[in-house]
């Protein structure tokens, strides 16, 4: 699995690509928690295009980073998820914590909406 | 020879209880159920299930140390059946621990969303387990029959006309 991460405004947007798995998600985790705090962002965007695959530790993923922005007043949101990453994120009830964007662009506007 | 009446398609794989073998597991599974024809969203179910299922082996199974886990997939018709166990720590309380959000170890970021899902994408789960012995779950899945598309014509068949045609 790759992990990139990028910041756009206050966010920093983690893209995901190749497969997310318990063996990937403990380096994948110590990668966008190093980048979260050495930009100094604020909220979290995980760009879910280029993902082949997620089983529930990449729920506990995107459920601790929650944890990390929520603690500083931030948020997370999630762009480009497809139909199967979708089925386990509403299984697990995600969506009443982090939002959920059709593009990374729009999940920027998101989270950065309203404050110029 | 052994005689080989009812002997179904399957096959099995031991491996150590490393965390790159979870993906090994999942390539495994989708291979052997590719001579379903399966859609995409049925392959997708039953690696996250089995992903699911020999996670737990290796991390709370064997808790990150090491011993085998063993996993056997059969084919009857059209029904794969899959089971993986371990010889670890085994489970005090099932019902308990295949409760939605349910997870012995918080601490580490689980999300105690695994059986749940192995639940919701497979048709059949039961799980024993003996504490001291192990952990043996089982689940199948009925993958559905190839619709031969009506509406979708063979290129050979008569009174077709258009560019397609085969040399
Ligand atoms: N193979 C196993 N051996 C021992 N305990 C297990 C095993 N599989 C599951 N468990 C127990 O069941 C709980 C729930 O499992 P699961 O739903 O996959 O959630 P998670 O793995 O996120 O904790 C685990 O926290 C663990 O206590
Ligand atoms: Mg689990």
């Amino acid at each position: 699995m790759d992990v990139k991460c990028r910041k756009i405004g206050r966010c920093l947007v983690v893209t995901l690509s190749g497969e997310m798995d318990h063996h990937s998600a403990s380096a994948a985790r110590r990668q966008i928690d190093g980048a979260f705090h050495a930009e100094g962002a604020q909220h979290i965007i995980f760009d879910c295009h280029p993902l082949a695959f997620m089983d529930s530790a990449g729920l506990g993923l995107v459920m601790g980073r929650y944890r990390t922005a929520a603690s500083l007043g931030g948020k997370v949101a999630l762009a480009c998820v497809s139909r199967q990453l979708d089925r386990i994120f509403t299984m697990a009830g995600i969506y009443r914590i982090v939002q959920k964007a059709p593009s990374v662009e729009a999940a920027v506007q998101l989270l950065e909406g309203g404050h110029a | 020879m052994h005689a080989t009446q009812n002997l179904s398609d399957f096959i099995e794989a031991t491996f150590s209880s490393r965390s790159e073998n979870e993906a090994l597991a999942r390539v495994i599974v989708s291979a052997f159920a590719a001579r379903l024809d399966p859609t995409l969203e049925e392959l997708d179910d039953v690696r996250t299930a089995v992903s699911e299922a020999v996670t737990n082996a290796i991390v709370h199974g064997y808790r990150g140390g090491l011993g085998q886990v063993h996993m056997r997939c059969e084919l009857q018709q059209r029904t794969l059946t899959i089971a993986v166990e371990d010889e670890g720590v085994g489970i005090a309380d099932v019902e308990q621990a295949m409760q939605p959000l349910y997870t012995s170890r918080p601490e580490e970021e689980r999300s105690g969303m695994g059986f749940t899902m192995m639940q919701a994408f497979m048709d059949k789960l039961s799980v024993e387990s003996k504490p001291g012995c192990g952990t043996k779950v089982v689940m199948c899945k009925s993958f559905r029959v190839p619709q031969d598309d009506a509406t979708n014509p063979e290129p050979d068949s008569s009174g077709q006309t258009g560019g397609h045609e085969e040399p």
